[in-house]
């Protein structure tokens, strides 16, 4: 479990982030949504360690991450894992070069067991046949499994995903979205997971947090956001006449609670 | 402003710099980046500076006899120029300004667009020094291989010379032969190769340095790429002078 209590972080004069709480929860699929500029990105490259504000606390399984020595971070890194929004694959490795390389880095295991391990996790993500190339090779979707087969070598407990669906089509986004939420069960961690996209929300958002103009205004699920009277909310997730109809359609077939 | 600007980015600089060179997370991993990096910066560059080398050596040689032929000066005067000018100045502050643009602007572009697309936060999100990782290889193989560079452009500015000699009729190849052994001062190549240690360190941790830090999209790490090749220029430049006045008188 992941709690956020009132975090602030400005960049020069412009405060991004007022006095954010809340609680992410190990075992789900928790989402941070919100407009392009609303801080999520900045929350969650907070929690990460990547961006330091200016007050307030953030505790990973009660570990208080802005109080830890340079030597504590760097273990509890180890403990991370995190998919970026452009997948951040280096370069010059190959597909399994970028899956081996946290493996090379943080275990003592032979190179056997390491191609072993790199094999699995790249079957996990269901990407067969790709270890030789590289990364400018493949499609956008297959770079962003294996940048998930990457975040997940080290078995995390912590993952972390920055827009895993921007840039790919709703097909291939869908099908990141129930890898996610499969690894994330199938493992038991924290998975956060910073999106706006609404198909994610409404299919695997198991808790929710909207962050409106640097403040979180809502937390809920996938379920309690179709009757949330928060207008904010509303108006971004249901921007659209399809959502529109989806909420419309999921209330009046909804069962009248006793 | 600008002072302050100067100041700021003198003092990050050292900051960067004592990250780079921190104890490495993994030596063998270390090492082997460190052999690539002498690849990719160093042996991948012979080509150019055995190109450049030969056709500088060779106008140096032709622009010598131009300048010098004179009854009262030695014929062989011209092969002694030209070695003394390839080892006191070209063979390594002309190269290193040279390199300064090859490799100077490779590194630059290659750690600012690893910045921009998110790679070396990936690496510190991972508890990997990024800084370490990426820079130390970079500046340990590329100062490790400039004296190998430093010898090839000596070796072929004097054939530059020589084939001026065995080509033309300004000079002969006996004189020229002569000249480039005549007067010979050992400490002139030392001299050459301590300079050069000095330069290949600006290149490779500034240019790393203006990289590293770059913000925003492919236009900054253009713009971080030519502030790197400028700087280095400079500083190269300015520590020419330095070490000459250190290493001569």
């Amino acid at each position: 479990m992941i709690e956020v209590k009132n975090v602030t972080k400005s960049f020069d004069d412009k405060t991004v982030l007022h006095d954010v709480s809340c609680v992410f929860e190990t075992g789900k699929t928790n989402l941070i949504i919100g407009q392009s500029g609303s801080g999520k990105t900045v929350l969650i490259k907070s929690i990460v360690g990547l961006l330091h504000p200016e007050q307030g606390e953030i505790l990973y399984d009660g570990r208080d991450v802005m109080r830890m020595s340079h030597d504590q971070v760097k273990e509890l890194r180890k403990e991370i894992g995190m998919l970026f929004q452009g997948s951040a694959l280096f370069d010059s490795e190959t597909v399994l070069g970028n899956v081996l390389f946290p493996l090379m880095m943080f275990t003592t295991m032979s190179r056997e067991e390491q191609l072993e391990r790199a094999h699995f996790c790249l079957d996990r993500v269901n990407l067969k046949g790709a270890d030789s190339k590289f990364p400018s090779e493949i499609s956008g979707g297959m770079q962003k499994r294996v940048a998930i087969a990457r975040a997940i070598a080290l078995n995390p407990r912590y993952l972390f995903c920055d827009e895993p669906n921007s840039g790919l089509d709703p097909k291939t986004s869908i099908l990141i979205d129930e890898l996610l939420s499969d690894i994330t069960h199938e493992y038991n961690i924290t998975t956060i997971i910073n999106t706006h996209d609404m198909n994610s929300v409404l299919g695997i958002g198991e808790n929710i947090v909207f962050i409106n103009k640097g403040h979180r205004e809502w937390v809920g699920n996938m379920n309690e956001i179709y009757r949330t009277s928060n207008e904010a909310l509303n108006q971004f997730v249901f921007a659209t006449q399809l959502f529109q109809r989806v909420k419309q359609y999921v209330i009046s077939h909804e069962q009248p609670h006793p | 402003m600008l002072l302050t600007k100067s100041l700021t980015s003198f003092g990050r600089y050292w900051v960067f710099m004592s990250r780079v060179f921190a104890v490495p997370d993994k030596w063998r991993v270390m090492g082997s980046r460190t052999v690539f990096e002498i690849s990719k910066l160093g042996v991948d560059s012979i080509p150019l500076v055995m190109i450049i080398s030969i056709f500088i050596g060779a106008v140096i040689a032709i622009q010598m006899q131009l300048n010098i032929s004179s009854p009262l000066i030695p014929a062989y005067s011209v092969g002694l120029a030209t070695r003394d000018i390839v080892l006191l100045e070209f063979s390594n502050s002309i190269l290193c300004l040279i390199l300064a643009g090859k490799v100077g602007s490779n590194i630059a572009s290659e750690i600012g667009t690893m910045k921009v697309t998110e790679q070396i936060d990936a690496l510190d999100i991972m508890g990997v020094n990024s800084a370490n990782f990426l820079v130390l290889p970079k500046v340990v193989g590329f100062v490790l291989f400039m004296p190998v560079l430093v010898a090839f452009c000596i070796a072929t500015s004097l054939f530059g010379g020589f084939a001026v000699a065995l080509f033309t009729d300004i000079i002969t190849v006996s004189r020229y032969v002569y000249g480039i052994q005549a007067l010979f001062q050992e400490w002139y190549v030392w001299y050459g190769f301590i300079k050069s240690l000095f330069f290949a360190y600006v290149i490779a941790s500034v240019s790393s340095y203006f990289g590293y830090y770059v913000k925003g999209g492919a236009l900054e790490v253009g713009k971080a790429s030519t502030n790197a090749v400028v700087t280095s220029s400079i500083l190269i430049l300015l520590l020419d002078v330095v070490l000459t006045k250190l290493l001569l008188q």
